[in-house]
Parts: C-alpha cells; sequence; structure tokens
C-alpha cells in the first residue's frame, strides 16, 4: 500500500465506522430495538474490515517512483568530516 | 496503516470507542423516556396470624400493577417486588418482601394476580397485632447498557387484626 492508499484507507475507515454508528443509533431508536442497532453497527464493522483491512489494487495507484541506482553513482554521498562540529552539515 | 496487522488493529480500537459511544447514546436516551408506574394492592384475606416466637402472617394479596412505561428500546427486564414495611421500638424501619416476580418484556409488564405471600412475613418479635404497615412495590430496571435504577410506590394504610387467629 503506498502513502496515498494509506491516507485514503484510513479516512474511508473512519467515516465507514462513523456513518454505520449512526445509521445503526437512528433506525434502532426509531424502531425501537436494540438488536437491530447492533446489528446494524456489525454489518457496518464488517464491510469496513473488508473495504479497509485487504491490500487492494486500487490502494496502490501511487507507488513511489525510486530513483535509478545509476542517479546515486553519478552524484556520491559527501564526505564524513572527522571533526565533531561540523558533522551536522556533514549530516545534509 | 501501512500492514494488514496495523489496519486490523486500527480499525478494531476505533470500532469498539464508537461502540462505546454508541452504547452511551443508548442509555442516555432512557433519560427523555416519561415513566408513570402504577399499583394497587388489596389484601383479600389474612389466612394465619400466629405466633411462633415470632409473629408470623399469612395472607393473600390482590397485586394489580402496570410498569409498561418502564420498559424502553434499552430494556432488558425489571425486577418487582412488593414489601411490607412498618416501624416497631427497635427498628425504624422493618422490610419484609412477601412477593417478587421478574418481567421480561413490556408485554407482561402489566398484569393482575391475586396470590399468597411467596415469602414468609414473620416480625422480629411480637409487634405485628394491630400494627399499621405499608405495602410498598419496589422495582429495579436492568438496561441493556447503562446504570441500573430503583424505584417505588408506597400505599400505605393496611393493618393488621389486634388478635392472632
Amino acid at each position: 500500500m503506498d502513502w496515498q492508499g494509506q491516507k485514503l484507507v484510513e479516512q474511508v475507515m473512519q467515516i465507514l465506522l462513523l456513518i454505520s454508528g449512526v445509521v445503526a443509533v437512528v433506525v434502532g431508536y426509531a424502531t425501537e430495538s436494540f438488536r437491530t442497532m447492533m446489528l446494524i453497527y456489525a454489518g457496518g464493522v464488517v464491510l469496513a474490515t473488508l473495504i479497509t483491512v485487504p491490500n487492494w489494487p486500487f490502494y496502490n495507484n501511487h507507488p513511489l517512483k525510486w530513483l535509478d541506482p545509476s542517479e546515486a553513482e553519478k552524484h556520491p554521498k559527501p564526505q564524513v568530516v572527522a571533526v565533531a562540529s561540523k558533522k551536522k552539515f556533514s549530516k545534509k | 496503516m501501512h500492514s494488514f496487522g496495523y489496519r486490523a488493529n486500527a480499525l478494531l480500537t476505533f470500532a469498539v470507542t464508537a461502540l462505546a459511544f454508541i452504547c452511551a447514546i443508548a442509555s442516555l436516551s432512557d433519560k427523555f423516556s416519561n415513566q408513570n408506574p402504577s399499583a394497587e394492592i388489596q389484601i383479600l384475606y389474612i389466612k394465619r396470624f400466629k405466633s411462633y416466637g415470632n409473629d408470623e402472617v399469612s395472607l393473600t394479596l390482590d397485586i394489580n400493577a402496570d410498569l409498561q412505561s418502564l420498559f424502553t428500546w434499552n430494556t432488558k427486564q425489571v425486577f418487582a417486588f412488593v414489601a411490607a414495611e412498618y416501624e416497631t421500638p427497635k427498628n425504624s424501619l422493618n422490610q419484609v418482601s412477601l412477593w417478587d416476580v421478574i418481567i421480561p418484556d413490556k408485554e407482561h409488564a402489566k398484569f393482575r394476580i391475586q396470590t399468597s405471600n411467596k415469602y414468609r412475613f414473620i416480625d422480629q418479635g411480637h409487634n405485628l397485632r394491630g400494627k399499621e404497615f405499608n405495602l410498598t412495590l419496589h422495582w429495579h430496571v436492568m438496561p441493556k447498557t447503562g446504570k441500573m435504577f430503583a424505584d417505588k410506590i408506597v400505599m400505605p394504610g393496611y393493618s393488621l387484626p389486634d388478635a392472632y387467629k
């Protein structure tokens, strides 16, 4: 799962659970049935699990593009300087 | 959100938190139901009134109660009991449970029953002759989620005969 997919999956999960919770309370209260409320919410949780927990292909539409290894050879890392006070700069 | 286990954990945590809120809302909704239970109890006759070391009374009650308004969508069951309550020189309040019932649903919450006392009505001592007492219908409402609560209806003005029989 790529970065965009992870952001999307978190939002989808929260929205699905909140909607199923609200629907469950409203329907349960309207029909005066605690059981209906729990069944609707359980259905919502199962649906959210199926949609968000497996790594579906549509969460991988924005793969990271890594640079080719040859690029790293063309731009070698700066040499680490032995002096402690200059270490900060070398890390850039 | 990068792995299967992490997503499963996040979903479960959020789902259970939301479930706690749902239960809290269900419990809160009970506060907005208006409850007006009613009860009426008659003593049909006193079968026996003797002293075996302590005074004991056997009697037949006619209990007429309507507890339907106690039932909401969040009520699991209601426990109700009838107690005789009176004062003696030793104790400022004596409560003797005479009869009880577990009401499982709204359909059974309106009832009329003629019954002898289910539990023995025995005093601590010899204070029952000519005693004025209350019959009190207590009830405990057991909700599916939330706090259990209790209330009662006190019916005064009952009295026992002056002599044993």
